[in-house]
């Protein structure tokens, strides 16, 4: 599992021709990202913006270019079969931002990326950026962040901006921020992002952004009491105030008990030693005073 | 999606799961036959989408008829609370009038998906018949959980140890089988997401049978389960909740008196607790999504503004694609359609057009204030406290 993004990184998009997958693609490239091709199956041999060549498969791109990226915009119908065919041409490194992939998919889809070794991110996330490289794959706005050494891994799009916008505005660059997805089934999860941070030598902190539901930040919180930690981690949990079972499947809860509310996830992280964020607006000044 | 237990049993039926002879009723008259064809003995179930059913007294065994005019008369077309519903209520629209089963034991069979280790998993309990997560937090070594491989499916030995945990004998393993790999089938070909059979029963004849059922769907799925989706019943959502998900917006209801219009469910989630803290409580959880052209935005305004105690409305919008003017002027064509005293507006705005937006939104009669970040936010919230 590699999150590492550097001037080999070359990203091809699926799913190009679309909309949304046409409108991300042109701000990923003025980010600076290099895209080195758009796939959409039967548009082979158009042009994108001019610049980019448009194959009918991922074995043709991947092959034609040298790409080990791709950036996943497909509909959700058939994005399970974009990520397989983006795995089986041998690209190392999927990001899925597609939203209301089936999880029965997912489920099968994890394994399979798993069993490759192959690096799966999302999918209904916002991808992932690196300032200081000018490489961002994925839909967050460019122009709230800044080069700096703090990674950011969070289970929600717009709920990273928010954090990044206020570290940014305290004078706070990032490294690398990951959104890692917000279904049931992710193909990175926590801790994967954490063990690279930790790892990391351009990284001195960390913000951790956690939601109800689920026990992903339970079972990071014991990564990091397994590993002994030692790089300061403000973590924040959002969702204290949703009501119980509204969002959660009555079920969910009963292997959990009462590990889905954002209690006792903030009592683990804190418990493992991040510094817990009260409020979602004192993200940055909270990790100001643990770097 | 949720449905109904009587379509649940039909599903499990179909699937080769053991469920009681059973008819559903619509009115009292049927009700009433259909009882007489089971002897005048029978169990009568109200048919709401919440659990906790028997504990408010919708679910009764009944011997004659007058009990059974009795139970009609109270339940039909009226409403119904549970410890589930809590304030809410649900209208009972159907009731199952089943056979009477005699129970030796009572367990708990079900499946669904454990994002710790990205499978679908059995979960079983000897323990069946009451609040499962009681038994989860009392006696959590009572509930044992099988993640099954995605390729293989359920196995034989995976049912034999079930069967051992269940404390079952051995002869009913063939029984047993067929009730794990029907259940696992019918999560798979009809994309479930949660199966539970609370209680799975023996019966005096040795029979292991589904005496409860319930199934919610994944609603990513229903593209490809027409069949599924025929069987959502509308009468049992929320009517504002329907019409914001047809328009992709993500609207829950909730009991405060500060509405919250935002992008992306974790900054709404967030949104929501900032109103807590400050000592005020959110009206609604609403996620905007992406794409959101002047209409949606004036839909979700609209909605927010529907429900009748809310008296500030709060929109947070950072950051994506959303223009702030074209927002702005959603908010305000949604403003003027609605009837009531217009609330308090406190406004975030970030991303692009924000300032040609808050431009619009000046120019209106509207008691409005700017924020620019979540820490004023709360501090306008507190001083409306």
């Amino acid at each position: 599992m590699s999150l590492k993004i550097d001037d080999n990184t070359k990203v091809i998009v699926q799913g190009i021709t679309g909309k949304e997958g046409g409108f991300h693609a042109l701000r990923c490239i003025e980010y600076g990202t290099n895209i080195v091709a758009g796939v959409t199956p039967g548009r082979g041999g158009q042009m994108f913006n001019d610049t980019i060549k448009v194959y009918d498969s991922m074995k043709e791109a991947t092959h034609e270019t040298g790409a080990n990226t791709s950036l996943i915009f497909v509909p959700a119908p058939f994005a399970p079969d974009a990520i397989l065919e983006s795995i089986y041409s041998g690209i190392k490194t999927v990001i899925c931002i597609t939203e209301g992939i089936p999880v029965n998919e997912m489920i099968k889809i994890y394994k399979i990326a798993n069993d490759l070794g192959v690096t799966l991110i999302g999918p209904n996330c916002p991808g992932l950026i690196n300032p200081a490289q000018k490489c961002k794959i994925g839909i967050m706005p460019g122009d709230i962040f800044m080069p700096g050494r703090i990674g950011v891994v969070s289970r929600s799009g717009t709920l990273t901006y928010e954090a990044v916008d206020q570290l940014t505005k305290s004078g706070i660059g990032q490294s690398l921020c990951v959104g890692i997805g917000g279904d049931p089934i992710v193909g990175t999860t926590f801790i994967n992002v954490l063990d690279y941070f930790i790892q990391d030598e351009e990284t001195d902190g960390i913000v951790f952004i956690g939601e109800i539901g689920g026990t992903k930040e339970q079972e990071a919180a014991e990564y990091l009491k397994s590993i002994n930690n030692t790089k300061p981690i403000a973590a924040l949990i959002v969702g204290a105030s949703a009501p119980e079972g509204k969002r959660m499947g009555h079920a969910g809860a009963v292997i959990s008990g009462d590990s889905g509310k954002a209690e006792s996830k903030m009592f683990a992280l804190k418990e493992a030693g991040c510094e817990i964020v009260i409020h979602p607006g004192q993200i940055a000044e909270t990790l100001k005073k643990i770097i | 999606m949720k449905i109904h237990e009587y379509q649940s049993k039909k599903l499990l039926n179909e699937f080769g799961v053991p469920v009681p002879k059973s008819t559903i009723a619509t009115d009292k008259e049927t009700l009433l036959e259909n009882f007489r064809d089971f002897q005048s003995k029978a169990v009568l179930k109200v048919q709401v989408h919440a659990g906790g059913r028997g504990k408010a007294g919708g679910v009764k065994l009944v011997d004659n008829s007058q009990d059974a005019v009795e139970f009609a008369d109270k339940f039909f077309g009226n409403l119904f609370q549970t410890f589930q519903t809590g304030d809410e209520s649900v209208v009972v629209n159907k009731i199952l009038v089943e056979e009477a089963s005699i129970i030796v034991s009572e367990m708990y069979l079900a499946l669904l998906v454990d994002g710790s280790n990205q499978s679908i998993n059995i979960i079983a309990s000897p323990e069946g018949g009451t609040d499962i997560e009681e038994v989860a937090s009392k006696n959590p070594e009572k509930i044992f959980s099988l993640p099954v491989n995605t390729i293989l499916g359920p196995t034989d030995f995976h049912v034999r140890e079930i069967l051992d945990f269940l404390n079952l004998d051995k002869t009913l393993f063939s029984q047993l089988n067929k009730i794990i790999r029907g259940l696992y089938k019918l999560y798979i070909d009809k994309d479930c997401s949660l199966i539970e059979i609370n209680p799975l029963i023996l019966n005096d004849n040795n029979e292991i049978i589904a005496l409860d059922a319930k199934i919610t769907f994944d609603e990513d799925a229903l593209f490809r389960n027409k069949d599924i989706s025929e069987l959502r019943d509308l009468s049992q959502e929320n009517e504002v909740e329907i019409k914001t998900a047809e328009l992709g917006i993500k609207y829950v209801q909730l009991k405060g008196s500060v509405g919250c219009i935002v992008n992306g469910a974790g900054l709404a989630m967030a949104t929501m607790d900032v109103i807590q803290s400050a000592g005020l409580s959110p009206a609604n959880f609403l996620d905007i999504g992406g794409g959101a052209d002047e209409d949606k935005v004036s839909k979700a305004m609209s909605a927010v503004l529907s429900d009748g105690n809310v008296k500030i409305v709060l929109v947070n919008l950072f950051g994506g694609i959303l223009r702030c003017d074209v927002a702005a002027r959603g908010f305000i064509l949604a403003l003027k359609d609605s009837d009531g005293t217009p609330p308090k507006l406190i406004i975030r705005m970030q991303g692009t057009n924000s300032e040609e937006g808050k431009r619009i939104l000046s120019n209106t009669k509207y008691n409005i204030s700017f924020a620019e970040n979540l820490d004023q936010i709360s501090q306008i919230l507190s001083s409306e406290e």
